[in-house]
């Protein structure tokens, strides 16, 4: 809602002194926030009222010029050459006097220009800078009255009136006028103010003006009509309102539709305009038919719902209820006789209209947010009136005024309950003066009030909302400040210091964290090379996304890093590690989620249909890197980033999660199919494969632009197990034995599985091992290699001897020979 | 050599007299003090020390000494042999001392250089700030509730008190998830976390819920589809505004100082009434101390109670809803949301681990 405060002050006895800061102040305390503050451009300089004397039309000229006699208030008219033709004689301008600047430094002086001395300007909307209308000068008003010439010209076309841009929430429909600020800001700044819509009715009689029926009560509960005649389809707008629309961000049409969006400005109700002629037969308003269609004044041919509201007469369909009108009953160039139309419309329809039809009309709005029900007759007098006076229409006959409305329910509230609400105590009597501020009539019973909220207020409906009214009212900063005890927490669940964790190790390994949108589209699972049957290709689906491209919802973190990858290589980096965590979900067919009512707990077959539409959502984490895992360096090369790391960073996630993790060889997409690791845990005996690591597949690699070997790892958090309660060791103060065996070990047999023979060859006295060399080559024979352990022995109780270590090697030898697993002989 | 019944005089056995001995002292310590280095010295130490020198030599001859000049002589090689000693032990001293002056010297390094050989990584300034943030909140005896993204429209609109047809529901900007009739949207804000709480829990419910939520708003330099935000919520008997405001000011002080404080403006918000937009007064801000827009706050709404079977009449709650990016904005000087989403990983190591 724009605010042009000049038309603020007509209502509002502004105290002097008080600045636009000040009304910003008042405003942003009142709940109405202040959006932005336009402030008209600067003009300097004489700005003067000037009167047209003469015109002398000047030919011989590439176009037509007028030389005028102008009076600007001085003893002798100004002689002033001007391009505009829209203006005659007797009518009053705005003139720039030789020294005045306009908007964009435009300096005006005395020149010869098409053989005459110009002294001054007549000035146009734009060259003012309150418009973009510069097809004419612009006329303030037309023959007799006017602004005296040589008054100054500024406060006359607005120059100095600030607009003050609110944001309206939509619980305060009436604040979408003048009339609901005007309400606030007197009791902003406790100040009288005039009410715009309290005029006296004008006593019309005669014959109704139409034929009207209302066929949906429950839609709409008041419909006013009136007609008028005689209206001059010539008449211009008043230069004053086609400002006051321009400030307000409307455009000027025409004198009937103007004076019908400048009262809905006014007073915020919202008004049709027919054309008299146009309607045939008596006006019905009713539900729209299977099939019907209505052509709306935006000129759109649409089909209708059977939930839309229509006005309609004997041809059909006239009018989108609320919303828009139609074409064929449109006010004209020659239309002389108009049907102003005021109703009150029931606001969820209007919404569900406004949205099936993709029509956020000011009415609309309007309407969606409450409009003052008692306003429609006194909104069409007050058009009425300035048709009248502008366009020389007259009403004929009485108006229409189909009233169904019923009476507002009267809210109890206990008189005490806005100090238990907000931790101020205020006296009674003051919940009472400020909930009549608001305009509510407030009975005062023994402990209860039973208050009546003004019409214009369908917002307050609950107590609750009385009591924010107060609380509003009053000042939220009288509310102190008190820290509430709450009861002894248990701290972070199982799960959130888990995603903490594996969070922090991947950071301190050197995985810089990359949260993507999570937004993908098919070309990106295609590059992944996923199969047709690919779980990950179940998607959820966004009926609105953002990119038609992106329209589905991720089931792997791996599109979004690696996207994220790509722009940090465009941008330059070589090395890159990263790292996401974060929720992926799960396609496939569900029930759709119940829609319950709210006036209480749904019960629990509902809430469990409820929660169980919602899709699984696990939780996932993913490494991708590429470039130097390790940077070259005065200490030596760097060490390209792998398979390995990738892997490694699962062992990390595993680690910091407490749960162990065992890598067996695996083939899935998008991994190279010889380098990708599965990622198993092992809970309740039960194998479980929770993710993938390794080396990305060489044609995804292709396929995404990213460099050969970029590795990746991704990993189901929530498929881990619950870590179990770490049990503290034994420890042993017996010297250890180290032992190191070399084996040369057929190629399809894992290092992990020569590992785990290794551990449970060795026997009670093992207590570590660790691969320290691979070799392939000669002299291992082809189809093997060595790999190299080293083993600490040790026992609880005492020291080993030579015997032990040679009993644990003839026990680890003895399992691996069962595998074909040999030690390495000196020549081997 | 004098034969055993000799009268004795020790003056006559020569080794032993103190001429002799003094004389192999000074030998000694010339030579320790000739020998330049280490191994020198210890080519000295047999001549002087070692079972030939001549101080262990007339050690030997004492015992040819009648008892009555035993004693005294004894004494006279005794502290000959210290006084060699000592003297072999101080060069050594001296000398070890400079090998060590010089070898230090010679091992000296750079220490200056980089062994940046496994950089850190870090984390991204939204989560580490919304896990500070938790903490505030943890501290005070709160728990953290999680909820989905994708959620149930009825948590997400209805159960708030945002009816079908209401203007907030349009204004929200909502992602739908297909189907039309799945009942499903991306949640829009971290709200619905509330009715999933009171739902399953029983008051007092004193709860943070942070996550991520969605509007369908292009990726510009203000605005991101995706974005954070940390809902809280308490419901007691006899929590009033004052605790609401009491709360958010313990936040501000914990991120932005102790002079930290909030102010409230009228607003509205379909789930809490009275509804209040809070600023932060940051003392710090990169353009000068200001107020700077936070939040949105408010007292359940009785209706959101009621939905979710809590007694309206019994219990009564506060509930606050703030933006993560733009805590991160103020607090860390971030002009453009792009460098908050795009993964640039030079954005995210100025952060660090923790923040």
């Amino acid at each position: 809602m724009r605010v042009p405060v000049g038309w603020l002050a007509e209502y509002v006895d502004v105290p002097a002194g008080v600045g636009v800061e000040d009304l910003d102040t008042a405003f942003v305390r009142l709940g109405l926030e202040v959006e932005e503050v336009h402030r008209p451009a600067e003009v300097t300089g004489p700005l003067v009222v000037g009167r047209v004397l003469e015109i002398e039309e000047l030919t011989g000229f590439k176009k037509p010029i007028r030389y005028c006699r102008v009076d600007v208030g001085e003893d002798e008219p100004r002689g002033i050459v001007c391009g505009a033709g829209n203006f005659a004689v007797g009518d009053t301008v705005v003139v720039a006097l030789p020294g005045a600047v306009l908007p964009g430094g435009f300096e005006i002086a005395a020149r010869k220009t098409y053989d005459h001395v110009s002294d001054g300007m007549i000035c146009s909307v734009r060259e003012l800078g309150i418009g973009e209308d510069h097809a004419g000068i612009l006329v303030l008003t037309s023959g007799g009255d006017g602004p005296e010439p040589g008054a100054d010209a500024v406060p006359v076309v607005g120059l100095d009136d600030v607009v003050i841009e609110l944001a309206v929430t939509p619980d305060r429909g009436y604040c979408l006028s003048m009339r609901g600020i005007a309400r606030e800001m007197s009791t902003g700044l406790a100040v009288g103010w005039r009410d715009p819509g309290a005029a006296a009715l004008p006593g019309w009689s005669g014959e109704p003006a139409w034929e009207v029926t209302v066929a949906d009560a429950d839609r709409c509960d008041r419909f006013s009509m009136v007609a008028l005649e005689g209206l001059d389809p010539t008449a211009p707008s008043p230069w004053w309102m086609r400002r006051r629309l321009a400030q307000s961000g409307i455009r000027s049409i025409s004198l009937a539709v103007d004076v019908t969006n400048y009262v809905m400005l006014e007073l915020g109700q919202p008004m049709h305009a027919f054309d008299r002629d146009a309607v045939t037969g008596p006006i019905v308003v009713r539900r729209a038919r299977e099939g019907e269609r209505l052509t709306t004044l935006d000129g759109t041919d649409r089909q209708l719902s059977g939930d839309d509201l229509l006005i309609t007469d004997d041809t059909g369909p006239i009018g989108l209820a609320a919303v828009m009108g139609g074409a064929s009953t449109e006010i004209g160039d020659g239309t002389t006789a108009v049907l102003l139309e005021a109703a009150h419309w029931e606001p969820t329809g209007v919404a569900r209209t406004a949205r099936r039809h993709r029509l956020p009309s000011e009415a609309a709005k309007r309407f969606e947010r409450g409009v003052d029900p008692e306003m429609t007759v006194a909104a069409m007098a007050r058009a009425a009136e300035l048709l009248a006076e502008y366009g020389g229409a007259r009403v004929v006959g009485a108006p229409v005024d189909v009233d169904t409305r019923r009476p507002r329910p009267a809210i109890g509230l206990d008189a005490g309950r806005p100090g238990r609400v907000s931790g101020v105590p205020y006296p009674p009597a003051q919940v009472v003066e400020l909930l009549e501020a608001v305009g509510c009539a407030v009975e005062v019973g023994d402990s209860t009030l039973t208050v009546t909220p003004p019409t214009w207020r369908p917002d307050l409906t609950d107590p609750a909302d009385l009591v924010e009214e107060v609380v509003r009212l009053a000042g939220y900063d009288d509310v102190p400040s008190v820290l509430p005890t709450a009861p002894p927490g248990r701290g972070l669940t199982e799960t959130q210091r888990r995603r903490r964790a594996i969070g922090r190790v991947l950071a301190e390994a050197g995985y810089v964290e990359a949260p993507s949108y999570p937004f993908v589209g098919t070309p990106a699972l295609d590059a992944l090379g996923l199969a047709d049957d690919d779980e990950r290709r179940r998607v959820v689906l966004v009926r609105n996304p953002l990119s038609e491209e992106e329209p589905a919802l991720r089931t792997t973190l791996v599109p979004g890093l690696l996207a994220t990858l790509a722009r940090n290589l465009a941008r330059g980096r070589r090395d890159v590690a990263l790292f996401e965590h974060g929720a992926v979900f799960l396609g496939g067919v569900r029930a759709p989620a119940p829609l319950p009512g709210v006036d209480g707990r749904p019960d629990d077959d509902v809430l469990a249909a409820l929660l169980g539409a919602v899709p699984g959502q696990p939780w996932h984490v993913a490494v991708a890197l590429t470039g130097q895992r390790e940077p070259r360096g005065w200490w030596g090369p760097g060490r390209a980033a792998g398979w390995a790391d990738a892997v490694q960073a699962a062992r990390v996630v595993a680690a910091a999660a407490g749960v162990q993790l065992f890598v067996r060889p695996g083939e899935a997409a998008p991994w190279h199919p010889g380098r990708c690791a599965e990622l198993v845990v092992s809970e309740g005996g039960d194998d479980r494969v929770v993710g993938y690591a390794g080396e990305l597949h060489p044609r995804v690699c292709a396929a995404l632009g990213l460099p050969a070997r970029t590795s990746v790892m991704e990993l189901d958090v929530d498929a881990l197990p619950p870590a179990p309660v770490p049990v503290g060791p034994r420890l042993s103060t017996f010297p250890p034995v180290f032992l190191d065996l070399a084996f040369v070990v057929p190629n399809e047999i894992t290092a992990s599985h020569v590992e785990s023979l290794v551990r449970g060859g060795a026997g009670e006295l093992f207590e570590a091992v660790r691969l320290f060399d691979v070799w392939s080559g000669p002299p291992v024979p082809a189809g093997s290699r060595s790999l190299a352990y080293s083993l600490v022995l040790r026992a609880p109780d005492r020291t080993l001897t030579a015997a032990d270590v040679a009993h644990v090697r003839e026990g680890i030898l003895a399992v691996v020979e069962l595998q074909g697993i040999t030690l390495r002989s000196a020549d081997a | 050599m004098s034969g055993a019944n000799d009268p004795y005089d020790p003056k006559q056995v020569a080794a032993l007299s103190a001429e002799a001995l003094d004389a192999a002292v000074a030998a000694a310590r010339e030579a320790f003090a000739r020998a330049a280095g280490l191994e020198a010295l210890a080519a000295a130490r047999p001549a002087h020390l070692g079972d030939r020198a001549p101080v262990p030599l007339a050690r030997r001859e004492l015992g040819a000494l009648p008892p009555a000049a035993r004693a005294d002589a004894g004494k006279r090689v005794n502290a000959a042999r210290v006084a060699v000693t000592e003297a072999y032990e101080a060069r050594k001293a001296e000398l070890e001392a400079e090998r060590d002056a010089r070898v230090l010297a010679e091992e000296r390094v750079d220490v200056t250089l980089p062994w940046d050989r496994t950089p850190r990584g870090a984390r991204h300034p939204l989560t580490t700030l919304t896990e500070r943030i938790a903490d505030v909140f943890v501290g005070m005896g709160y728990e953290v509730a999680d909820g989905p993204e994708v959620e149930a429209e009825w948590l997400n609109f209805d159960a708030l008190n945002i009816g079908r047809d209401h203007p907030a529901r349009t204004m929200m900007d909502t992602f739908f998830v297909a189907p039309e009739d799945s009942g499903l949207v991306l949640r829009t804000h971290t709200s619905p976390v509330q009715a999933r709480t009171l739902l399953s829990r029983t008051p007092p419910v004193y709860v943070v819920a942070p996550g991520r939520v969605y509007r369908t708003d292009e990726l510009d330099a203000t605005h991101t589809p995706v974005f954070h935000q940390v809902e809280g919520l308490a419901v007691d008997r006899g929590l009033t505004m004052a605790h609401l405001r009491g709360t958010l000011d313990h936040l501000a002080r914990a991120l932005f100082g102790p002079e930290a404080v909030t102010r409230w403006r009228p607003s509205y918000f379909p789930f809490t009434e009275p509804s209040a937009e809070f600023d932060v007064w940051f003392p710090e801000h990169r353009d000068g101390p200001r107020w700077v827009e936070w939040g949105g706050c408010g007292m359940v709404n009785p209706r959101v109670l009621v939905a979710c079977g809590v007694d309206p009449e019994e219990f009564s709650g506060f509930a606050f809803g703030l933006g993560i990016e733009r805590a991160l904005q103020f607090r860390s000087g971030v002009g453009d949301m792009r460098d908050i989403v795009e993964g640039d990983v030079r954005f995210t190591e100025a952060f660090g681990v923790e923040l």
